[in-house]
């Protein structure tokens, strides 16, 4: 199909006229009328995104006073930090575990919703989501009352049953696990209901030939229902993995990057160096950080999406 | 329909008056003739404390013919540093915005010279405390006007009962209501056995470990009242020394008589401690005795502000002032210093002191006697001594003694207060003092 209808054998016409009718054209393309619509949103992105990030690009290049170029000297400034590494692997830990477990939960209860009655599903889904649909910065201040250092709720249940108290949020171990356990808490409903809808999508006859074949349900797990869900699982993951690299309120919030750093991530560190302690491009330079390492993981995951995709 | 005619005569006569009256017209004192003023006071958190501030601003604007707006700005979430950042960013904003302590110094570059207000006040009303010049002086140059809204000083709050059952110490007697401290026995040695005392009777000391602003202002005063330098004036690393070592064993053996979970405080949580009647001192403005006052009154009759323990080099008290600046590019630069010289008048203080219940502290000496802190009860004087009206302790603050810059980021890393952990949670104390002067090598960018 043509976008554009080509007049022929028409005599040339004059060229205002010309001008005129190219214009109208134009418009009629399918291409220009979908630029026109996207518009709107590629100059709010421009905005917000776009400028924003160059403009901290530019501040990572700047001395602490912001009157001086420094190149990468910002950067070369972090390496030496026994700080800086202590919060890269920390953002590993915590976007890693997180995104694992999330993935692994939303896998098993998108199974299970999906083996709900039809009739009932639609509750389950409903309360399922709930943890995601809450702003996480309301749902953490909860957290934070259950796990609070003088008055958790968890410890006033574990004192009923004689268990000793735990520092949910004072010692190193238990800080981490805290603010890990809150963010698969948030995110694990939006890696089930991606799930769901992809299992929905998973035709019943390639589970009928399975079990002619004599599959037994772990086969048609492995054989069928992950293959079919291959590309859901990648975006979703890549998706998460970005998120949750940049989380910040709920480290924030819970334990505001304590004890003695040990659940700082990017975010977090890049917000006390840059705006408490006033160190703009330092805070810069250390939420840019992110970058290449989030572009690396989505060059590999998505490359696998697109080599599937011509398999397919 | 007659016409009537325009003589040349009448043109000219027309003419001149329209433009006399064009060209005056801005020079007619209107209601808002001497421009506009935009505002941004830090949020108070003590109800009706910000309408006593927008009265004498509005006070002031009538008198002057200004037009004025006024946002108050939380600190919650740091929104107020993220405006100071934002408005530093943009080269546009407020024309007044307060700052809380290192702020002046660290947007120096942009603020405008307060010399003009800051030097008449301190003729008028008498000179400002050492930190004050620290925070808010960079050379001979007065960054911004100290603020009464928003300056506290975090001493102890102690449980008068508390304290006398458990620790033998009679809080009233050693600083007295309306008269000088008695507090020559008030020393480290004995705030370290009050606090085993306490600990033991299970009313423990409810001082912070964490990395807000309560826990490295407290343990700042104790480094200070040991002499414990890690940065010199000049910007020289000195943390490798004895007063060092010796505050962090005094910080070991008090930190076993701590709750157990103090590192993972935060700025409230010594106030529910208090208010929850679980301690018999805290470290803090009398934030925490006013929120007993309404919800646990029975708790907040028995609490009573007082100084801190003298050490080995002193006596020290964290003062945290606020300072009111005015950026250099700002539009109404006379207007603002007109405000700020009102705002800091005696009778604007003693309402501003009055509205916030007395948690508001002037910096200037002849205003740390005003009434309000003499007659807050329950129980009555409780708020006498805490804007240190006898001089009895060195205001000062946690990092003192380093230049600002650097001062700041060991205060916002909470470089002190980690060290104090890590060495209680059994690192030898040279690997602590090892690991500290590679953070603080890391401070001194420019």
């Amino acid at each position: 199909m043509v976008d554009v209808a080509v007049e022929r054998n028409s005599a040339a016409p004059a060229p205002k006229i010309r001008k005129r009718a190219s214009l109208r054209t134009a418009l009629k393309r399918k291409s220009t009328a979908a630029f026109l619509m996207t518009l709107p949103l590629i100059l709010l992105i421009s905005l917000l995104v776009i400028y924003p990030a160059f403009y901290s690009l530019h501040l990572a290049t700047l001395n602490k006073s912001m009157q001086r170029f420094v190149g990468l000297g910002n950067f070369q400034f972090l390496f030496t930090r026994e700080t800086f590494w202590l919060v890269v692997e920390q953002s590993c830990i915590f976007a890693i575990t997180a995104v694992v477990f999330k993935a692994l939960i939303g896998f098993v209860v998108a199974h299970f919703v999906h083996n709900i009655p039809a009739k009932g599903q639609r509750k389950w889904r409903g309360m399922l989501l709930v943890p995601w649909v809450i702003p996480p910065a309301m749902s953490t201040l909860a957290w934070l009352w259950l796990f609070d250092p003088s008055y958790s709720a968890f410890n006033y249940l574990l004192a009923g049953v004689g268990v000793d108290r735990i520092p949910w949020t004072g010692e190193t171990g238990w800080a981490r696990f805290s603010v890990i356990l809150v963010n698969i808490w948030v995110g694990a409903p939006f890696f089930m209901i991606m799930y769901l809808a992809s299992l929905k999508s998973v035709p019943d006859q390639l589970y009928e030939a399975a079990a002619i074949d004599g599959a037994n349900w772990w086969q048609r797990i492995w054989y069928v229902t992950l293959p079919m869900m291959r590309n859901i699982i990648a975006i979703t993951t890549l998706f998460s993995l970005i998120v949750t690299f940049a989380n910040f309120d709920i480290v924030r919030i819970l334990t505001a990057g304590g004890p003695l750093d040990r659940t700082h991530i990017f975010a977090t560190w890049a917000f006390r160096i840059g705006i408490e302690g006033g160190d703009i491009p330092l805070g810069a330079s250390v939420s840019l950080f992110m970058i290449p390492i989030l572009a690396i993981a989505a060059v590999f995951i998505l490359r696998d999406i697109n080599k599937r995709g011509n398999e397919a | 329909m007659s016409r009537k005619k325009l003589s040349r005569r009448q043109f000219v006569a027309a003419t001149a008056m329209s433009s006399a009256a064009l060209i005056t017209a801005p020079y007619i004192r209107g209601a808002h003739a001497a421009g506009k003023l935009n505002i941004g006071f830090w949020d108070h958190w003590v109800p009706g404390a910000n309408k006593a501030s927008t009265e004498l601003v509005n006070e002031w604007a009538a008198k002057e013919k200004v037009e004025v707006s006024i946002d108050y700005i939380p600190s919650q979430g740091n929104k107020n540093l993220l405006t100071i950042a934002a408005e530093a960013q943009a080269k546009s904003g407020h024309d007044i915005l307060a700052m809380p302590t290192w702020w002046p110094h660290a947007q120096a570059e942009l603020l405008e010279p307060m010399n003009d207000v800051v030097e008449a006040l301190i003729k008028q009303n008498g000179d400002v405390n050492g930190t004050v010049k620290y925070l808010g002086k960079s050379g001979d140059k007065w960054l911004a006007v100290p603020a009464c809204i928003g300056s506290q000083i975090k001493g102890p709050c102690s449980r008068i009962d508390l304290m006398k059952q458990h620790a033998n110490i009679d809080v009233q007697a050693m600083y007295p209501a309306g008269q000088a401290p008695k507090a020559d026995a008030w020393t480290t040695d004995a705030f370290l056995k009050a606090a085993e005392a306490c600990h033991k009777g299970g009313v423990p000391f409810g001082i912070g470990l964490g990395e807000t602003s309560d826990s490295v202002d407290t343990v700042g005063a104790f480094f200070l009242a040991f002499g414990a330098e890690v940065v010199d004036a000049k910007g020289n690393v000195v943390v490798k020394n004895d007063n060092v070592r010796q505050v962090l064993e005094f910080y070991k053996k008090l930190m076993a008589f701590l709750p157990s979970d103090a590192p993972a405080w935060d700025d409230g949580s010594n106030n529910r401690w208090l208010v929850s009647g679980k301690g018999a001192l805290i470290m803090n403005p009398p934030s925490a005795w006013a929120v007993a006052k309404r919800d646990a009154p029975q708790i907040a009759e028995q609490c009573w502000t007082h100084g801190f323990p003298i050490g080995p080099k002193g006596r020290f008290a964290p003062f945290l002032p606020y300072f009111w600046s005015v950026w250099n590019f700002g539009k109404n630069k006379p207007a603002a210093k007109s405000l700020l010289t009102h705002l800091s008048q005696p009778a604007a203080v003693e309402k501003l002191v009055a509205a916030s219940g007395g948690y508001d502290l002037p910096a200037f000496e002849k205003l740390t006697t005003l009434k309000t802190w003499a007659e807050e009860s329950p129980p009555k004087g409780t708020l006498y001594h805490y804007p240190n009206p006898h001089n009895h302790q060195k205001l000062s603050i946690s990092a003192a003694g380093a230049p600002p810059k650097i001062a700041q980021q060991i205060y916002t890393q909470a470089t002190l207060t980690k060290m104090c952990v890590r060495y209680y949670r059994g690192e030898a104390m040279e690997k602590t003092l090892a690991w500290a002067q590679g953070e603080l090598e890391g401070f001194m960018r420019s």
